[in-house]
């Protein structure tokens, strides 16, 4: 299963980004193979519809799930049409490695 | 020549809650009963009160549609490139499970996904945006009012068909929305003079400044009204004398105001003396739009 999560920077010390479709990097991170792929979010400065953009972006590396701080009205039918979680970490200071390491637990 | 008694008036103000609706609402009623041809436009089109204080009977309700776009998924070649033509991501697509949707709420209603479509999967339905309604108040005086549909994100639409509904070649009076943003600039784009609500308070003065630069560079004329005057500091009067700004007209803080505001009745209804200082008011302003007209 693969699993997206919102990140500040492009390392496993990175914190989680808060903002879903704004955030500097989505960590793709595989529970099987334990890889994980950093791609930076081209749609962090767009205009509008960022939300949209970035569910694109992560729905089409065939994730089920989401790991931010929040997500946007917009794009929460979208998800769930898609059959992709959210989930929500609230504290802002959870590293990438400490997320992963909960997942594996 | 431009006729000078052919005068648009938008009513303004950065920070919200200064007091332009009552500004508006007043002046309107003292041009009305003393004899003028007046409209006016509530281009608060996400919270439109005006109407309140008037008794008017609807002679007209406009709906005020946006063109989406309609794709039949049949047609559909997952192809792209209606998303590669939008600006402003409202089509999601995911080609390899077959999924494209479009985002109503983003969608501008360019028409650009209709030209990228090759296939004729792209049709245009209307999303109705809001309605402007139309009251006359008596055969002198008629109030237009933008409403904005619930859960539609922009009422730039819905003020630019109020507008075109008000358009008249008497008095406008403009009751424009709070801020400096779209719809703010819609409203004043196509004022004659520009009247600015604020209070003697450093939120009044932050918003101030902010609406002054704003109209500055769009090349308007404008004065300032200090609404609730007694309260707060002199930094507001002492920012009009460094920039040069004319000081239109102070209204004290009074609980006698605010009273009958709240229970919907018009101060100069019941107070000839500020039916007296809104005309007085509106001649200053018409001399320097006449003014301005001859220099054309």
């Amino acid at each position: 299963m693969k699993i997206a999560i919102t990140s500040q920077g492009n390392s496993l010390e990175s914190l989680i980004d808060q903002r879903f479709g704004r955030c500097a990097y989505f960590v793709v991170y595989d529970t099987e193979s334990r890889a994980m792929e950093y791609i930076p979010n081209p749609n962090r400065e767009v205009e509008e519809g960022a939300g949209p953009a970035s569910v694109q972006l992560v729905a089409s590396r065939n994730i089920s799930k989401i790991i931010s701080g929040e997500f946007g009205m917009k794009i929460k039918p979208l998800l769930d049409s898609l059959n992709i979680q959210m989930i929500v970490v609230k504290n802002p200071n959870k590293t990438i490695h400490e997320i992963i390491e909960m997942l594996n637990h | 020549m431009i006729d000078p008694e052919e005068i648009k008036i938008a009513i303004a103000s950065g920070k919200g809650g200064t007091g332009k609706t009552l500004i508006a609402t007043n002046l309107f009623y003292s041009l009305y009963t003393n004899g003028n041809s007046t409209t006016l436009i509530d281009c608060d089109a996400e919270e439109p009160n005006a109407k309140i204080f008037f008794n008017g009977e609807l002679n007209k309700t406009i709906p005020v549609t946006q063109k989406v776009p309609f794709i039949d998924v049949d047609r559909c070649t997952f192809c792209g490139k209606c998303h590669e033509y939008c600006s402003y991501n409202a089509i999601f697509i995911l080609p390899p499970v077959k999924i494209i949707q479009v985002m109503e709420d983003l969608c501008h209603g360019c028409g650009a996904c209709l030209i990228a479509c090759k296939e004729g999967a792209i049709t245009e339905k209307d999303v109705l945006l809001g309605n402007v309604n139309s009251y006359r108040i008596n055969p002198l005086a008629r109030l237009v009012e933008g409403r904005t549909g619930i859960g539609i994100f922009s009422p730039v639409p819905v003020i630019k068909a109020a507008l075109k509904e008000g358009r008249t070649d008497q008095i406008t009076i403009m009751d424009a929305p709070p801020g400096t943003s779209c719809p703010f600039i819609q409203t004043v784009v196509s004022a004659d003079y520009v009247i600015l609500v604020t209070e003697p308070t450093p939120f009044g003065l932050s918003d101030l400044k902010q609406s002054v630069e704003t109209l500055r560079i769009m090349n308007k004329t404008f004065g300032v009204i200090i609404n609730r005057s007694g309260i707060g500091n002199l930094d507001v009067y002492n920012y009009l004398r460094d920039e040069n700004i004319d000081l239109l007209l102070e209204i004290p803080y009074d609980r006698m105001i605010a009273s009958l505001y709240s229970s919907g009745i018009l101060i100069a209804q019941k107070t000839i003396s500020w039916q007296e200082q809104l005309l007085a008011m509106m001649n200053t302003i018409k001399a320097y739009h006449a003014s301005s007209c001859y220099q054309r």
